[in-house]
């Protein structure tokens, strides 16, 4: 049913036929904007989710009600206009969701063609590269592959809906135990509202055979996307997990406020690598997507490892801190990102290592590339605990400027409580000169090209840590985003 | 036809006239040489023929092979068959120096409509061209110019030339900073490249390097004029008079 802006709830529950009781009735694309426990119920209900479900979310509904939007976040020369919660629409689904397809042939052919259009060969990737895909659609998702093969292996990777359905013991078990329902602002709206995401539990001691692979996009006008991923790494288990998204032009800002939680339990190893490009608005910072995003993995268990490699380029605004809490002894955590600001953009991002067990390791690597008007924060916390002997950090800081007009900014913090530790800090700001393109073009190098191979030798030591056709990707999406940057 | 062929050539950097129309003919097969005392704007015309944009050139003209250079952008100039050796080579941090070279051959030879090379055709020519200036292949692994010494850094630069295989040739000031050793072995880097076809500008503050590379012509650059040329042994007389002689000279001429 298409939406009119002006329906009220009331009526639109009205002329959808809405009655409490009969939530599978309904066949809407989209809630009209507000929220409220009505709301809140609704998209439970819509999903079908069991009674502990939605007291979950209420739970977190009511909190979020007396909490404020954090200020702190590094922003400078943005008219930050308030998000208005009540205008958004927190639910949407394709038309035809009833039927959710079980592979690529039943997906909606319109749909694909759209994936095509944004660069994702979703049939090529599956078939091709033995990736298992978990498309979601909006809010709904709408294609999963390659499920037998990862049921044979024990794997469960599945819609967060499925999972509360199908595992509801593993889901009640692990959520919200490493971002809990009200963490923070964000984190709460999203325990509130989600609609879905991505699950997946490696058993005891398995390898997953394949990387495993989603994409996210935001599709309808004023809709906020929050998803929400809980990946489990059972002990001695192993995943490699891809998060990538594209978003087409808007002109409206959209709100993008995910949680990812991950759990390695002893000697697992959890890799979670994520190009993000949502809409970043147009060159003079009108649209483009607010990015507020609540990722953190807890290495529960001894010798466990959990390794986030980002590469940053989409959003208007990006507000982001994937971290580590390293609780088992010999832990590892590890943080890889680089991101891009060009035209208006602005992204406060960076980690949180937190070493909890004895002789834990934690790695960060953050390389921000300011253009344009851009501006780039790195913001980490590196925090060694009186219990955690042994311990020790690397944190290694780099900017790159291009132009004048944009600005790079670090604020780094360290808080040592155990005097074994060793913590190393290392930064530095460079800017791409004049003459360092002119010396590319003396050799026949075009001033794209010179300023694509530039930075990409500048984020060489994360992209090392890309899966091959992720690494290939994210350079292409850097050559992209700094097209118009070069005069 | 000429190679090169520069007419009465103006230009200026933050409105201050550094070239004050300055001409200059270079045939296929020719070496010419610069000498001019320090700012006298040798790197300025070097760079002027190159193409950086921060000159501003406010008269006369710069053919290659009958070409107009000025309406070219400095990419183009390059692919056309220009090469400039720097006089202080700059560092491109992350960027290997075999990836940098690559990428350079290729579009060169994109636009001379040649194949793109393959991995294993480039290495081969890079293997026979660090040779002529026995440069260590292990060096080109590491970004480019990071951390190479600066006998390194000008051997680098003839290699590079011997990949790109440019019509073209402006060596700025290839033997400044180098031992006697090193200043053979850039030489003679140099002299493996002559050909009927190909030009040199030699640019130079000392004839040292004139012992090696002999010119067929010298001018003397002063004040952004070519105010003298000559064969080889000007470059000797300048050796022992010095530029105050020069100078003096053309103040009495004048
Ligand atoms: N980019 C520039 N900005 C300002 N002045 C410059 C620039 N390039 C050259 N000059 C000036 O032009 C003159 C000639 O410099 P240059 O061509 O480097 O001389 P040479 O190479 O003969 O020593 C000098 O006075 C120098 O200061
Ligand atoms: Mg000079």
């Amino acid at each position: 049913m298409p939406h009119d802006p002006n329906t009220t709830l009331d009526q639109w529950a009205e002329q959808s036929d809405y009655k409490w009781g009969f939530v599978t009735d309904i066949d809407t694309d989209t809630l009209p904007p507000g929220l409220n426990e009505e709301v809140i119920r609704i998209i439970s209900a819509r999903k079908g989710e069991p009674e502990w479900m939605l007291e979950w979310r209420l739970g977190a509904f009511a909190k979020w009600k007396d909490m404020v939007e954090p200020e702190w976040a590094h922003w400078p020369d943005h008219d930050w206009r308030p998000i208005d919660y009540q205008a958004i629409s927190y639910y949407s689904a394709p038309k035809r969701d009833e039927d959710r397809p079980k592979s690529l042939d039943e997906v909606d052919p319109i749909l694909l063609e759209t994936y095509e259009k944004l660069g994702i060969p979703l049939e090529e990737r599956a078939a091709l590269a033995g990736v298992a895909v978990d498309a979601v659609f909006d809010s709904v998702s709408v294609a999963t592959t390659f499920r037998d093969k990862l049921a044979e292996a024990g794997v469960i990777f599945c819609p967060f809906s499925e999972a509360v359905q199908k595992h509801p013991e593993l889901v009640k078990k692990y959520l919200g135990k490493v971002v809990s329902r009200t963490d923070n602002f964000f984190a709460a709206l999203n325990a509130a509202v989600f609609t879905d995401g991505s699950f997946v539990y490696i058993p005891k001691g398995v390898r997953c055979p394949m990387e495993l692979s989603t994409y996210f996009r935001i599709n309808q006008m004023n809709t906020g996307q929050f998803e929400r991923t809980l990946i489990v790494a059972d002990e001695g288990a192993y995943v490699s997990y891809l998060e990538g998204c594209t978003a087409p032009q808007r002109d409206e800002n959209q709100l993008h406020a995910a949680v990812v939680e991950l759990v390695a339990m002893e000697d697992a190893e959890i890799k979670y690598s994520t190009i993000q490009n949502w809409y970043p608005g147009d060159e003079n910072g009108v649209g483009g997507i607010y990015n507020f995003v609540t990722k953190r993995g807890l290495c529960s268990g001894d010798r466990s490892h959990i390794s986030w490699t980002q590469v940053e380029t989409g959003s208007a605004m990006t507000w982001k801190y994937p971290s580590c809490i390293l609780k088992g002894d010999d832990s590892i955590g590890e943080f890889y990102s680089v991101a891009l600001t060009n035209n208006y953009q602005q992204a406060d991002t960076g980690t949180k290592m937190i070493h909890v067990g004895k002789r834990t390791h934690s790695n960060i690597v953050s390389k921000g590339i300011s253009a344009g008007k851009g501006h780039n924060t790195y913001r980490g916390l590196v925090k060694i605990l009186p219990g955690s002997t042994d311990s020790r950090n690397y944190t290694q800081c780099d900017s790159m400027l291009m132009g004048d007009e944009c600005g790079a900014h670090t604020f780094p913090v360290i808080e040592v409580e155990n005097c074994t530790a060793q913590v190393e800090h290392e930064a530095s700001t460079t800017k791409i000169g004049e003459d360092q393109i002119f010396y590319c073009n003396q050799r026949g190098i075009s001033s794209e090209d010179a300023v694509s191979m530039i930075v990409n030798g500048f984020c060489r030591e994360v992209f090392a840590e890309l899966p091959m056709e992720f690494a290939v990707e994210a350079k292409a999406l850097l050559a992209v985003s700094l097209e118009d940057s070069v005069g | 036809m000429s190679l090169l062929e520069i007419k009465n050539l103006h230009a200026s950097v933050e409105g201050i006239e550094i070239l004050k129309g300055l001409s200059l003919t270079i045939d296929p097969g020719q070496v010419h040489s610069i000498m001019g005392p320090n700012g006298s704007g040798k790197s300025t015309l070097s760079r002027v023929i190159a193409g950086e944009e921060t000159y501003k050139i406010t008269e006369g003209s710069v053919l290659l092979n009958g070409k107009n250079l000025l309406d070219m952008n400095p990419e183009d100039r390059a692919r056309e068959g220009i090469f400039l050796a720097f006089q202080y080579p700059v560092e491109i941090p992350g960027v290997s120096t075999k990836y940098f070279l690559r990428t350079a051959v290729n579009s060169i030879r994109a636009h001379r409509d040649l194949d793109e090379l393959d991995a294993y055709g480039f290495l081969k020519l890079v293997k026979e061209k660090a040779a002529w200036v026995q440069l260590d292949p292990a060096l080109l692994d590491r970004p480019v110019n990071e951390g190479f010494s600066g006998g390194e850094k000008k051997r680098a630069e003839i290699f590079q030339m011997a990949m790109l295989e440019p019509t073209m040739c402006i060596l700025d000031e290839s033997d400044s900073g180098l031992d006697i050793d090193a200043l053979r072995i850039v030489a003679n880097g140099v002299n493996q490249q002559r050909s009927p076809e190909r030009g040199f500008l030699v640019i130079t503050h000392y004839q040292r390097l004139l012992e090696y590379i002999v010119p067929d012509v010298v001018h003397v650059l002063l004040d952004g004029r070519i105010v003298r040329s000559g064969g080889k042994e000007l470059a000797l007389e300048l050796e022992e008079k010095g530029y105050s002689w020069i100078e003096q000279e053309v103040a009495a001429g004048a």
